[in-house]
């Protein structure tokens, strides 16, 4: 790990039989499957989390500092007593650090195709959709990882879910899934747009609404009528409340079946966006 | 298996690739045999980029046709993307990985098994020379590595058609004369290699036939000596040691080498364009002549060469204007 590169290429000289040997390796394998390919690209994602840590700040410092932030900041004047609204707030607080996390895999996307290496990518043979897939699997080890900070974080602070183990996990699966098929709308935005910078002001200026404007924070029943009625439609609500729901261990089919078909249809209209961009560009 | 030698390895026909208003490719036909090297040479914002894209999968043409060993661009891409490669114009490896991790990722997605194309990196980081940054990000790389580890990536399953795109823009002679020793190995083992490039002394080391684009239209085809003899062999470039004595050297050197000549606005300097026809050898006794005759004349000369012909010179003979850049266009 030499900061300045001492020049090998000084001393090298392409020699005719070394290089001969190499250009003639017999057959070619045979095509990876889709999956196989997927989970290379994931491997790829999980390397450059090794090289350039730092993007791990994003779901471990910042979930952390919301969290004590929003628990300390509402607590008192909201539920009478921290622990009390620590046991609303934390699932809410989940949801909101993971889906505002989803922006970064456009960004990832935009960094890539302005580097080159997404050319590379594009003129291999393989499945087409692999390298996006590939991003969004690394990105559910992110999501994951934030998922469990906040976990960690909430149960020092007293958060006791009703719903046990089983409702807790429960919980952040249904919340990594959908963050999974909502980041279909940031591989979108990162083909489309011109930069790193367009991508995360428009990821900013449709998350931030989206999920402060949303049961996160209080009951939709205590906003005024104009403010619930959107608080009401806006999909992190149900995405909040059946996170809420499962683990304190209540039941919430309806908001369930509400996630599941909405994340069924981000990936369906945004992947299949995604995949068009990529074939053109 | 490989021998294809009588096929078309890239044949195109009206292609055209337009942004906006601006037609970056605009009817292009090229027709590149199989089994060589094919310089494509042209100044900045020729359509090199542009028609390298297109010719490898990664931007649909606006019109025309291409096709690579017999496939569609369009229609097939999938076939073509197994036979091509592409080193771009900016690296197209990951910089924040390593060099050995970027030749296991490709290997992967190649379909190689885990072992094996650890195996497969090992032996390429080793054929050019790169074992000892094998685990160093790539980043930390010198210009000359980045190169070096873009094409091995690139030959990892020793393609069919190899697209180079400027591979030696912006390095030091050391490492041109590396990736150009590179570029004949490999089509010496029977890759097809496009190679796009501002230099034509670059092109005329490597190609068997060169393509001179400029704004995106075929200017001049041919092998490098039937472009250079379209050009000029090159020019002579004299200095003298006393400016009052130019005349009578610009007579002598028009005398001798039968071509005009240029005064410089140097007032010691005189350049002459040597003679087409005259193959570079017979350049290179006509210039020693006339620097005889420039001796036995009593003239001084200070300095003298012979340089090669510039892209500038190939597009004035061929356009009578100048290169023109981007810059200088817009
Ligand atoms: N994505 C793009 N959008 C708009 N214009 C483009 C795009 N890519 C290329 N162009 C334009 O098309 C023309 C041809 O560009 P291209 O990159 O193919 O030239 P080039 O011959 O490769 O030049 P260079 O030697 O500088 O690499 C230029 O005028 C360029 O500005
Ligand atoms: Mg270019």
């Amino acid at each position: 790990m030499s900061s300045t590169a001492t020049e090998t290429g000084t001393t090298f000289a392409p020699a005719a039989d070394t290089l001969g040997a190499v250009l003639m390796p017999g057959a070619r394998p045979p095509r990876p499957s889709a999956w196989s390919a997927s989970v290379t690209f994931g491997w790829r994602a999980m390397l450059k989390i090794k090289h350039v840590p730092d993007q791990l700040f994003d779901v471990t410092a910042f979930p952390i500092m919301m969290t004590l932030m929003f628990t300390y900041l509402f607590g008192g004047a909201l539920a009478g007593s921290t622990t009390e609204y620590l046991q609303f707030l934390l699932p809410g607080i989940m949801v909101m650090s993971v889906v505002q996390i989803t922006m970064y895999t456009g960004v990832a996307v935009k960094t890539d195709i302005e580097k080159g290496v997404f050319d590379r990518f594009r003129t291999l043979p393989i499945w087409r959709p692999a390298p996006m897939v590939g991003y969004l699997l690394g990105d559910l080890f992110r999501y994951a990882m934030a998922s469990v900070v906040i976990l960690i974080v909430g149960l020092v602070l007293g958060f006791r879910p009703g719903g046990g183990p089983v409702g807790v996990l429960a919980g952040m699966a249904l919340l990594v899934g959908f963050s999974f098929a909502l980041s279909w709308v940031w591989t979108m935005f990162g083909l489309l747009l011109r930069s790193e910078k367009s991508v995360m002001g428009i990821s900013m200026l449709v998350l931030f609404p989206l999920t402060f404007l949303s049961s996160v924070f209080v009951d939709p029943r205590t906003m005024p009528g104009w403010l619930e009625a959107f608080v009401n439609v806006n999909p992190i609500t149900q995405l909040v409340d059946a996170v809420r729901a499962l683990m304190a261990g209540t039941t919430a089919t309806g908001e369930i079946a509400w996630v599941l078909a909405s994340g069924a249809v981000f990936i369906v209209v945004f992947g299949t966006l995604t995949m068009r961009l990529y074939n053109r560009k | 298996m490989r021998k294809r030698s009588t096929d078309l390895a890239i044949e195109t026909s009206g292609l055209v690739k337009t942004f906006g208003d601006n037609r970056a490719v605009d009817g292009l036909d090229l027709s590149v045999p199989a089994g060589t090297v094919y310089g494509v040479l042209g100044p900045n914002g020729a359509g090199k980029t542009t028609a390298v894209r297109m010719l490898a999968t990664l931007l649909r043409p606006d019109g025309g046709e291409a096709r690579v060993f017999g496939h569609d661009v369009v229609r097939e891409a999938d076939t073509v993307r197994g036979l091509v490669s592409l080193t771009g114009q900016y690296a197209s490896v990951d910089e924040d990985m390593t060099g050995m991790e970027n030749l296991i990722l490709l290997g992967r997605l190649l379909g190689h098994a885990k072992p094996a194309a650890r195996d497969r990196a090992a032996q390429l980081l080793e054929a050019f020379g790169l074992t000892e940054a094998a685990d160093r990000q790539v980043k930390n790389y010198s210009g000359g590595m980045r190169r070096r580890i873009d094409i091995a990536a690139s030959i990892l399953n020793t393609p069919e058609l190899l697209f180079l795109d400027e591979p030696t823009t912006g390095l030091d002679p050391r490492s041109r004369s590396q990736v150009w020793d590179i570029v004949r190995i490999v089509v010496a083992h029977g890759t097809t290699v496009l190679l796009t490039t501002q230099y034509l002394d670059e092109a005329d080391r490597l190609a068997g036939r060169i393509a001179v684009i400029d704004h995106g239209r075929l200017i001049a085809e041919g092998t490098p000596g039937e472009l250079k003899s379209s050009v000029g062999a090159g020019s002579v470039h004299v200095r003298l040691r006393d400016p009052a004595q130019r005349p009578e050297a610009e007579r002598v050197l028009a005398r001798e080498l039968r071509a005009q000549v240029y005064l410089e606005a140097d007032p010691v300097a005189l350049t002459v364009r040597v003679n087409g026809e005259e193959s570079d050898r017979a350049a290179a006794e006509q210039a020693a002549r006339a620097l005889s005759e420039l001796a036995a004349s009593g003239i001084v000369v200070d300095d003298f060469s012979l340089g090669q012909p510039s892209l500038d010179e190939v597009f004035l003979a061929l356009t009578d204007r100048p290169a023109t850049t981007e810059e200088a266009a817009a």
